[in-house]
């Protein structure tokens, strides 16, 4: 068996290289070697969501990758989609709906919530929970969670005609 | 749990992907997705020394039509399923299926080649290629051999595919200004693995069924095909009447088991609602 590999690959916009056991999933190497705990381990056999991340912009399991699978690609976690406040505006009205308690799923909800959004439209009730069908929240019912994204994909969307205009 | 340890390589061809198996003397599986595999080897349900990334070997992707079939390479994600015109217009029964398929999430990283590969009872790609009278292209280093759908799903999570063998393309007949391909099922919760589920992919001329395939998935060890109800259905026009015959049949095709959520009865009486709403709805879907 091989020490490690050794991959090369783009975490929350910054060049990393990184000797890993091929064993070690995506989930972990980001915890434990990137220090980056924003990126959840729930159930670890991709029922959850908590673990959800950008791989070269869509979201993915971190626990259903291995972190060699995802050497040349690019990962964002909750912690660069923070930093470069592309969800200021979903965190305040998960703040301003109380769409969290204990917060574990949170990451997870906000890396679907940014799929979904992704594309401009403001979508469904339906299709937002389709999006969300991934993530579990043992605490609040999902109602608010599906109210907060609603709200924040309305709210972009006022405020890109308001800039057209 | 954490999967054993284990090597890896990412080979850029099949023709080294088939060879990296040889030279590991058989103990070594491959790797598309992962979606299946990666929590069946953190629960040690497999455990080979070696993994042999095939997920972007270039001749596995891409949709493309040839010879009257739409060649769907191995290693294409059920996202871009979902999302292509030309899934869409060519196979339409499979844009009906793909919502359905898991989460968004794992949508984006799935195979088709790979869910054909596990051949999970429960999943909706397998029941699909039976429906569509699917071709499956598999590579070995003995060379390139076909498979139709109908002789490849042999047992549970067993299929026609050979240690070190491995799916390169699956071949669907394109869809004709006749075709009418419904799909549905029923499940507890969004997403969830289904009670029961069905994709009928049909031939109509005028009201006439010319030709029918209709499929299920978790009723059984193996996706299955109703081909009683589909001998009863063929040369028929869909009437309440043919379609009450076509439910009443049912049970003639399917022996679905029973757990403690889901009596075997019940699991069928299912599966002739679900019948039933697909045939009333085929008239009207193309």
């Amino acid at each position: 068996m091989s020490a490690g590999t050794a991959i090369a690959l783009v975490v929350n916009g910054e060049k990393i290289q990184a000797v890993v056991s091929p064993r070690t999933t995506l989930a972990d190497f980001l915890r434990q070697d990137m220090q980056l705990t924003g990126t959840h381990t729930g159930c670890e056999m991709g029922v959850c969501g908590a673990c959800l991340v950008l791989l070269d912009d869509q979201p993915v399991h971190a626990c259903l990758i291995f972190a060699v699978q995802a050497d040349g690609c690019a990962v964002e976690t909750v912690e660069g989609l923070t930093a470069r406040k592309a969800v200021a505006d979903l965190q305040g009205a998960f703040h301003q709906r109380n769409a969290l308690q204990c917060g574990f799923c949170t990451p997870g909800m906000l890396v679907s919530a940014y799929g979904i959004l992704s594309s401009g439209d403001v979508p469904s009730r339906e299709e937002i929970r389709d999006a969300l069908s991934g993530n579990y929240c043992r605490c609040t019912g999902y109602e608010a969670i599906v109210d907060a994204i609603e709200l924040t994909a309305r709210e972009r969307q006022e405020t890109g005609a308001r800039q057209e205009a | 749990m954490k999967a054993r340890a284990f090597d890896y390589t990412r080979p850029n061809s099949v023709q080294e992907a088939l060879q990296a198996f040889a030279e590991a003397g058989g103990d070594a599986v491959y790797i598309a997705g992962g979606q299946s595999l990666v929590p069946a080897l953190a629960l040690r349900l497999q455990a080979p020394a070696l993994l042999i990334d095939i997920g972007r070997i270039d001749e596995l992707r891409g949709l493309d039509l040839a010879d009257g079939h739409l060649r769907i390479g191995a290693a294409t994600r059920h996202a871009e399923i979902l999302s292509s015109e030309l899934v869409a217009r060519h196979a339409p029964l499979l844009s009906k299926a793909a919502p359905y398929v898991a989460h968004p999430a794992i949508r984006n990283k799935g195979t088709f080649g790979g869910s054909l590969a596990l051949a999970d009872p429960a999943s909706e790609f397998p029941a699909m290629a039976l429906a569509l009278d699917a071709v499956i292209d598999i590579a070995s280093l003995e060379g390139n051999r076909r498979v139709a759908a109908d002789d490849f799903f042999l047992d549970l999570y067993e299929t026609a595919l050979r240690p070190g063998e491995m799916i390169r393309a699956v071949h669907v007949p394109v869809a004709t200004a006749d075709t009418r391909a419904v799909f549905d099922e029923l499940a507890r919760r969004r997403g969830d693995y289904a009670l029961v589920g069905a994709g009928v992919n049909a031939s109509v001329h005028g009201e006439r069924i010319e030709q029918i395939r209709i499929a299920f998935l978790s009723v059984g060890a193996t996706p299955v095909r109703a081909r009683r109800v589909e001998e009863l259905l063929t040369g028929t026009s869909l009437t309440p009447e043919t379609i009450r015959l076509a439910q009443e049949a049912l049970d003639l095709d399917l022996d679905p088991p029973g757990d403690e959520h889901t009596p075997a009865e019940m699991r069928l009486h299912l599966a002739r609602v679900l019948l039933g709403r697909l045939l009333g709805r085929l008239g009207t879907s193309s």
